[in-house]
């Protein structure tokens, strides 16, 4: 009976989580916190029932209030719709978890309206991963888009006018996926993902489609910081409060790169794909984005911005990925859309903890007193860095290692060059740190460090990403037999 | 040549109030401009479905007994107005986050030039 309706239930779900904020404020100072970890909890079993369910018994098409499509919306949850959604419930669940203290001393006043905004961003994220209507994902982007401005521009000053910046360009992005929907429309007549596809097929290419695929993908590339459009994304993520990047930089940009995923293969006509070499012209501007990200990474101070530029490197293997268009490829971006959100979930709590433990997140301020202050973090940190660098048996290194099977198959030698030369400059920049925390010098640590309150809260959910994180690489194979082989829109 | 200009005259008014907006967003220094800019930006792109949506000699998308409901091209296609409605809700939304964000700044900074910002931020 409740599978019919799972489509609608991760979305609904989340935005019930942000209407019972209020109310939930009303009862304790705490109530909204344990609001929010229980809606993203709910939210979750959702998406893992739903996923399960697609998996046993084939894809779900809900109706939205009776209206059949194509007059109607529809929500669709398939094999990639609900693995995505899976990915999004479960880092929300623990960056949830882990966000109490952080947003207690962050966020000035009650923390109401900032929980209530993480729900918003949430159902509008999860709404983005179901719909299967072109005019509904731009509803949905621009929920979660205003919950994200609103987030990354809480706390200090300096990152509303960061938020400011971000809201510009966003707002532009998301404006010209809207031109794009409206050629899209003048051409088919209609907004429906499935009929658009099968209204393609019939009619072929014509000179609208083609400017609405261009439209689109220049507002998604926004949205995901894909290389000349990622000015954004340093400032906001560098001067955000801790638990806004460490919940907005998992899974934000990878929902555009979903979004770019399902048009680019399901619905935007094969000829027009073609024809403009499109796939080239991402899979190209992902390499530049691996190499600008990495080199940029290289020479900051502060540990936020360092791991923001290495989010845009992170952005280029999933848009190379998608750019190879072969298995491989794609088998390599939907690994690194999970196993990124994992790393980087992990290392931006990490900065997090830093920060409620007193110490700066200036690289140069770091010392061996850290590693024996806070033996767990720094070791989560540890794990979380080499899998960014892409050792085994860590999850960074398998989907590198797809792509670098995909890349080999098609002949690109220089994309296999692109991701050496990146885990080489990744290993430096992180070794810069790894090596201060375990090798550096620094006297003895005082025998009582004093103990924040809630440190479990703290420690925990990085611990349990970082310890995801050597799981997701020993049980990659089942990850993609099971769950990423069925969602390939080719034959393999 | 002409005549693309004529039968089209609507959308490249459209497109000029596009890029009249994009420049408000891009060019100007003032962080309210680029606030007013958005504003155009967005007021073409209605537009825009306004006009993909208008059919000459058509009536209101309201059922009329007088017509028939068989010839769909008396009425116009409402679908665009409706999308529109939602965008508007939209664009008002955005422009309230946007100037909630400078109110903010403007208290701690006390200017909203993008250069003299830049200057007290360093």
């Amino acid at each position: 009976m409740i599978a019919q309706h799972l489509p609608i239930l991760v979305v609904l779900t989340f935005f019930a989580g942000a209407l019972l904020m209020p109310l939930a404020g009303l009862l304790h100072r705490r109530a909204p916190w344990m609001v929010a970890v229980c809606t993203c909890f709910t939210a979750t079993l959702a998406a893992v029932y739903a996923l399960l369910h697609v998996a046993a018994e084939g894809t779900v098409r809900y109706a939205m209030g009776g209206w059949r499509p194509p007059i109607g919306i529809e929500l669709v949850a398939d094999p990639l719709s609900t693995f995505v959604a899976v990915v999004l419930g479960l880092l929300s669940l623990i960056v949830m978890v882990h966000s109490r203290e952080p947003v207690e001393r962050e966020i000035e006043g009650e923390p109401i309206t900032y929980y209530a905004s993480a729900m918003l961003l949430l159902g509008g994220l999860s709404g983005i991963v179901m719909t299967g209507d072109l005019f509904n994902l731009y509803v949905f982007l621009e929920i979660s888009s205003l919950a994200s401005y609103a987030l990354l521009g809480c706390g200090s000053a300096r990152a509303s006018v960061s938020a400011f910046r971000y809201l510009m360009l966003g707002t532009l992005g998301a404006s010209f996926y809207l031109i794009g929907v409206g050629f899209m429309f003048v051409d088919t007549g209609s907004l429906n993902m499935a009929d658009v596809t099968a209204i393609f097929a019939e009619t072929g290419l014509t000179p609208l489609t083609t400017l609405a695929v261009i439209f689109i993908l220049v507002g998604m590339g926004i949205k995901m910081a894909l290389l000349p459009l990622h000015q954004w994304l340093p400032d906001a993520y560098t001067y955000a409060p801790a638990t806004s990047t460490a919940l907005i930089a998992p899974i934000g940009t990878k929902v555009a790169a979903y979004v770019l995923i399902r048009l680019l293969y399901e619905v935007f006509p094969a000829e027009a794909i073609r024809h403009l070499h499109l796939l080239d012209v991402i899979a190209a501007l992902g390499a530049v984005g691996i190499i600008w990200g990495s080199v940029m990474a290289l020479p900051q101070k502060n540990i936020k911005r360092m791991l923001a530029y290495s989010s845009v490197a992170q952005i280029g293997y999933i848009a190379l990925g998608i750019g190879l268009g072969t298995t491989y490829g794609f088998i390599g971006a939907i690994l690194h859309i999970l196993n990124h959100a994992c790393m980087k979930g992990c290392l931006f709590m990490v900065t997090a903890n830093l920060e409620a433990r007193g110490k700066g997140i200036r690289i140069d301020g770091l010392t061996a007193e850290l590693r024996r202050e806070m033996p767990v973090t720094a070791a989560c940190f540890t794990i979380a860095a080499i899998s960014m660098i892409g050792l085994p048996p860590t999850a960074g290194f398998f989907s590198k290692w797809y792509l670098l099977l995909g890349s080999y198959e098609e002949g690109r030698w220089i994309y296999i060059a692109v991701i050496l030369i990146s885990s080489l400059l990744n290993a430096v920049y992180f070794f810069r740190i790894i090596e201060r925390m375990y090798l550096g010098g620094g006297e003895e640590a005082p025998a009582q460090a004093p103990s924040p309150r809630g440190t479990a809260l703290l420690i925990g959910p990085v611990l349990a990403l970082g310890l995801s994180l050597i799981a997701l690489g020993v049980g990659n194979l089942l990850i993609v037999n099971y769950f990423i082989l069925p969602m390939l829109p080719f034959a393999p | 040549m002409l005549e693309l200009f004529h039968d089209y005259g609507a959308y490249w008014m459209c497109f000029l109030i596009l890029t009249i907006g994009l420049y408000g967003m891009l060019v100007k220094k003032n962080y309210i401009k680029k606030v007013i800019g958005m504003t155009i930006f967005q007021a073409a792109i209605i537009l825009f479905f306004i006009i993909a949506g208008y059919k000459e000699f058509a009536t209101v998308p309201v059922r009329d007994p007088g017509l028939s409901t068989e010839n769909v091209d008396a009425y116009i296609n409402p679908l665009p107005h409706a999308l529109m409605l939602t965008a508007i809700v939209v664009g008002v939304a955005t422009v309230g986050v946007a100037l909630s964000l400078l109110i903010r700044v403007y208290a701690r900074y006390g200017t909203l030039d993008e250069d003299a910002l830049e200057d007290k931020m360093q």
